[in-house]
């Protein structure tokens, strides 16, 4: 998208930003949200990941709205969990989308494949690094699928608010890039942003389809983060599906040994 | 409708190193003039390119977002990406998102100049 998006500072620069984090906290997490992946891990970024680089641009105007940019971002703030595709559930703390929050994403849907009863086959998050009145970032931790950053923003384009996300991302690991070079782990996350921005606009009664552009920044693998397979969120999630019997089954043992 | 609010000036130190003095804000609207000035500092053989933040006024994460796919082109065409004079709260931000592991930081542009020989 070529055209100049306007751009207002907020009050407080230095509120805008979080604060560095060695190591990633979950706090205030609603009952039911599977917390794996996130306590304890560390923000990655795209110069972290393994796999190619790529850019990725989708928008939508808001034809025929009235809300400001500023109003669109409130409500996406406040809304975003409900604007996300069905079945993947963003868990935010009571304090929403507000620098150095860290929200945990269970995933229903993650590359395409459905879970039974929407069951989480993959928990991970992101913590919010950068919150403004007309845009706010995201950056993902170890194990995420991508290594990366993502900003949503609003703004004017001729009297018309276009809502707008730019994600600048690399598959963490070797397993995240196959899933992409299979073509499969692309169509999937862009047709979850660009359903996330038409729920959007849906929100404000507009119907139409999200644009985008994807550009390869990187076409190189980083072959030194390769070992970031270590913290695959998917694989980690996988197996602690799988042993929850074996440990319902040792914890009821041991209640009736105490 | 445009509120590009940035100048960045290409400066010649020798005919491998080169300074980009940014001037201003640097947000998704700088694109065109980083692209620029990097494209300027290329052409003319630039193999070192300095960032010189010292009349920055504000960046946000779209701005960190442009300097991420800078460094990956300059990368590509084998080019030291370094900068200079940037504030303790914008170090602090290359340190979240991590740019600080892929960009050399100095204080000031004597510093950047005397360490290049070395990180070469």
């Amino acid at each position: 998208m070529s055209e100049q998006i306007p751009f207002k500072k907020p009050n407080s620069h230095a509120d805008a930003w979080a604060s560095p984090v060695s190591q990633l906290k979950v706090s205030d997490l609603p009952a039911g949200a599977v917390n794996l992946n996130v306590e304890g891990r560390q923000l990655t970024g795209p110069i972290r990941g393994f796999g190619q680089l790529w850019q990725k641009t989708f928008w939508i105007p808001l034809t025929g709205v009235k809300a400001t940019p500023v109003e669109v971002i409130q409500t996406w703030k406040t809304n975003f969990q409900k604007f996300w595709p069905e079945g993947n559930k963003f868990y935010n703390s009571a304090a929403g989308i507000a620098p150095g929050n860290v929200a945990v994403l269970n995933m229903s849907g993650a590359g395409g494949i459905k879970a039974p009863d929407g069951a989480t086959l993959l928990s991970t998050g992101i913590m919010v690094i950068y919150a403004d009145d007309e845009s706010f970032s995201f950056m993902t931790p170890q194990g995420h699928m991508f290594a990366g950053m993502i900003t949503f923003s609003a703004f004017d384009v001729a009297g018309s608010t276009v809502a707008h996300i730019r994600a600048i991302i690399r598959a963490n690991d070797p397993f995240f890039e196959m899933t992409f070079r299979l073509g499969f782990g692309h169509k999937v996350e862009n047709q979850f942003w660009r359903d996330t921005l038409q729920n959007l606009a849906a929100h404000y009664g507009v119907t139409g389809q999200a644009q985008q552009e994807i550009v390869c920044v990187d076409p190189k693998v980083q072959w030194g983060e390769a070992r970031n397979i270590w913290h695959n969120s998917a694989i980690r999630t996988g197996a602690y599906m799988l042993l929850t019997p074996m440990r319902w089954v040792q914890g009821k043992f041991k209640r009736q040994v105490a | 409708m445009s509120q590009t609010n940035v100048i960045m000036k290409v400066r010649p130190v020798n005919g491998k190193t080169f300074f980009i003095d940014i001037q201003g804000d640097v947000n998704a609207n700088a694109e065109n003039a980083l692209v620029d000035a990097y494209n300027q500092a290329t052409s003319a053989g630039a193999k070192d390119i300095i960032l010189n933040f010292a009349q920055l006024d504000y960046m946000n994460s779209s701005g960190i977002g442009l300097l991420v796919t800078l460094l990956i082109r300059a990368k590509r065409q084998n080019q030291q990406l370094l900068a200079c004079h940037l504030g303790e709260h914008y170090r602090q931000i290359f340190e979240l998102t991590r740019l600080n592991e892929a960009i050399d930081i100095y204080d000031t542009e004597a510093d950047v100049l005397r360490a290049i020989p070395i990180a070469r």
